[in-house]
């Protein structure tokens, strides 16, 4: 393992220059464009027209401008979902199944209760969405906490679960007669959220997903239990010498996580679709966790990170409409974006050095 | 009846090629201490470009190794992003799978439009070895690449990971990597080789699908067979001729639930009860081994040399 030459080495620096910081999401964002420029040009497009209809024409216009916001709404509650969970130290993969546990219970309790007046039903159905979400994350984490099986894998592997359960009501049992497609019979009036603009899709689920936001920020920052939390997400062994209770404190971030992740199934039921489908979620479940990691799990990170994949969300339907480029431009800029953020995250801490 | 029984296992063989090939893939990355959950994405990837280029030139293979190439650049990604800069393991491969997942809808699109028959190719023939032995013949009327993965694939993939010094690198640097690092391996770049190994097989797995199976590429084409294969790892203890039961016992549910559902039997329980069954199994698995789940060591831990 000798070498005589002279090594360039990456140092660990505590105490990165002020002047970075500020500079990263930019420098991410122009790598992503360089990176996805090509694809843009394959597709017969310019680049900075795309970029252009992909970031900017989406602010120019209300109803865009609203639409970014509807985008945002599910990730906003994804977001935070697995923020609460991650802070902890627990990874929970399975916000994606526990959306659709709170949309299935969003999608019965709107037909059964339609008879009632929405405001009863509209705060029964909040709950029940995040009864049902916790319930389907107490499974994993309670195996966790009590016998130490690893989370990332079963919370992942109940998200295919979920898949089939879904499948098997909208097959079966909850299968609308009147419809050509697998979706559960239409809620009821009452269920139904109100707009927050009249004539448009943003619903009440928004407030939700800021509310939900400020609940994630307090907590953090200003109780004891967020306190508790992100000790244990930092260290369990001196989590514990500090004289917390590391099982306790995981099984609560676990729970609430995953029934704010079931409340994000109730936005998209009784906000946006009305009914149960399979395609409910684009994989926001997944998308929650990058955002999370992008939002330094923090919650005004996780604010700005949930309106930044908003705002391309809706651009992509935007360059697709108008420049033909293909909507999965979308995805693509935000994997690209977290794969060089995350490796400028880490770039900031090193420095360069001949050994 | 026999007629049935027969039928099933050549089925179960067919269906349970891609997620094998997947699964000895995800083996090799966990072993060497990463959890590539790029795994659904490079799949994907795999699958169509392995469709697309068949499709432009004619020709299955280059098709298949063009995927297979596909899968050890998505391989290296995810290695530069969890061994050189370290980054959290389970986001760099759901970064990977969403990256993989928009690269190959677009370059879909872009090529076929949005029509909603899906283009299709002359995949694969299977081979009929013993085309005048009838029970025989249904069940070794299989393709080529079937028989490559199970008499090939499985006990090489055994042989190197435990009988040479390769497979014990890559085994110690998922076990220990800083005794490894001590006793002069080079864990990163065992790492490297151990997920770019992965990354391949993975992207087989996909074309597998696109250029025998299907015959075509279609967005749902690997609709959670990619999260399959991670059960499937775990489940066979992360080796791969016990990779390769659980493959076997997920291909058999699941061509049975096929088979219940096209004969049109009432069944008291849902059919999507079968489809589930290898996931709770995996799950109802790890928890009887409990702390005792043999998972590599190093696992989710990045290397860094003090």
């Amino acid at each position: 393992m000798e070498n005589s030459r002279p090594k360039l080495r990456f140092v660990k620096t505590d105490n990165p220059p002020v002047w970075v910081r500020p500079l990263l999401p930019v420098l991410a964002l122009v790598v992503t464009f360089i990176l996805t420029s090509g694809l843009i040009i394959w597709a017969k497009a310019n680049p900075f027209e795309a970029y252009y209809q992909l970031l900017i024409s989406p602010l120019m216009t209300r109803v865009n401008a609203i639409e970014v916001l509807v985008s945002a709404t599910p990730l906003l509650l994804t977001g935070a979902a697995v923020t609460f969970a991650f802070a902890a130290g627990y990874y929970n993969i399975g916000a994606e199944g526990q959306l659709f546990a709170g949309a299935i219970a969003a999608a019965g309790l709107g037909v059964a209760m339609k008879d009632i007046p929405a405001i009863i039903t509209i705060p029964s159905i909040i709950i029940a969405g995040f009864a049902a979400g916790m319930a389907w994350a107490w499974v994993p984490a309670i195996l966790k906490v009590k016998l130490q099986v690893d989370e990332v894998v079963t919370t992942l592997l109940l998200n295919s679960v979920m898949g089939f359960i879904v499948s098997a009501l909208l097959n079966g049992p909850w299968r609308d007669p009147n419809s050509g497609w697998p979706q559960s019979p239409e809620i009821g009036a009452s269920a139904i959220f109100f707009k927050l603009i009249p004539r448009s899709r943003l619903s009440f689920g928004f407030l939700i997903g800021l509310i939900a936001i400020a609940v994630l920020w307090f907590l953090l920052t200003r109780t004891s239990f967020g306190l508790k939390m992100r000790a244990v997400g930092l260290g369990k062994p001196a989590a514990h010498f500090a004289g917390i209770n590391v099982g306790r404190t995981t099984l609560i971030a676990a729970l609430v996580s995953g029934g704010i992740a079931g409340v994000a199934g109730v936005a998209l039921v009784c906000g946006i679709q009305y009914h149960l489908i399979s395609d409910l979620s684009a994989g926001y479940g997944y998308t929650g966790i990058i955002i999370a990691t992008l939002g330094s799990l923090n919650a005004v990170g996780v604010f700005i990170a949930s309106l930044f994949f908003g705002l391309v969300d809706a651009g992509a339907q935007t360059v697709s409409r108008v420049l033909g480029v293909p909507v999965y431009l979308g995805e693509i800029t935000q994997a690209a974006m977290l794969l060089v953020a995350l490796g400028m995250f880490l770039l900031q801490r090193y420095r360069v050095r001949r050994m | 009846m026999e007629i049935f029984i027969v039928n099933l296992i050549g089925a179960t063989l067919r269906v349970a090629t891609p997620i094998l090939l997947a699964a000895i893939g995800e083996t090799y990355s966990e072993r060497a201490g990463v959890l590539n959950l790029g795994i659904e994405g490079t799949m994907l990837f795999g699958a169509f470009i392995g469709f697309f280029v068949a499709d432009q030139s004619s020709s299955l293979w280059l098709g298949f190794v063009v995927a297979i190439l596909s899968g050890v650049i998505f391989g290296l990604l995810m290695a530069l992003m969890t061994v050189t800069l370290g980054v959290n393991q389970h986001v760099s491969g759901l970064g990977i799978t969403m990256l993989c997942t928009g690269l190959a809808l677009f370059a879909f699109r872009l090529n076929y439009g949005g029509r909603s028959v899906p283009p299709s190719i002359e995949s694969f023939k299977q081979l009929a070895p013993f085309k005048n032995i009838p029970w025989l013949n249904t069940i070794t009327e299989q393709y080529l690449l079937t028989y490559i993965t199970f008499l090939v694939i499985v006990p090489l993939a055994w042989w190197l990971l435990y009988r040479t010094s390769f497979g014990l690198k890559i085994r110690s640097v998922g076990e220990n990597p800083e005794a490894a690092d001590a006793a002069g391996v080079n864990v990163y770049a065992v790492r490297y080789a151990a997920l770019a190994i992965g990354g391949g097989l993975m992207a087989a797995g996909g074309a597998f699908l696109a250029l025998a199976q299907v015959g075509s590429f279609t967005h749902a084409i690997i609709s959670g067979r990619g999260w399959v294969a991670i059960a499937i790892v775990i489940f066979g203890n992360w080796n791969p001729v016990r990779a390769m039961w659980g493959a076997l016992i997920f291909g058999g549910t699941s061509a049975l639930q096929l088979r219940l559902q096209t004969m049109g039997l009432q069944l008291p329980i849902p059919y999507e009860t079968f489809l589930a069954l290898p996931y709770i199994v995996t799950i109802i698995a790890l928890v009887l081994a409990g702390r005792n789940a043999s998972y590599p060591a190093a696992l989710l831990k990045p290397y860094r040399r003090e």
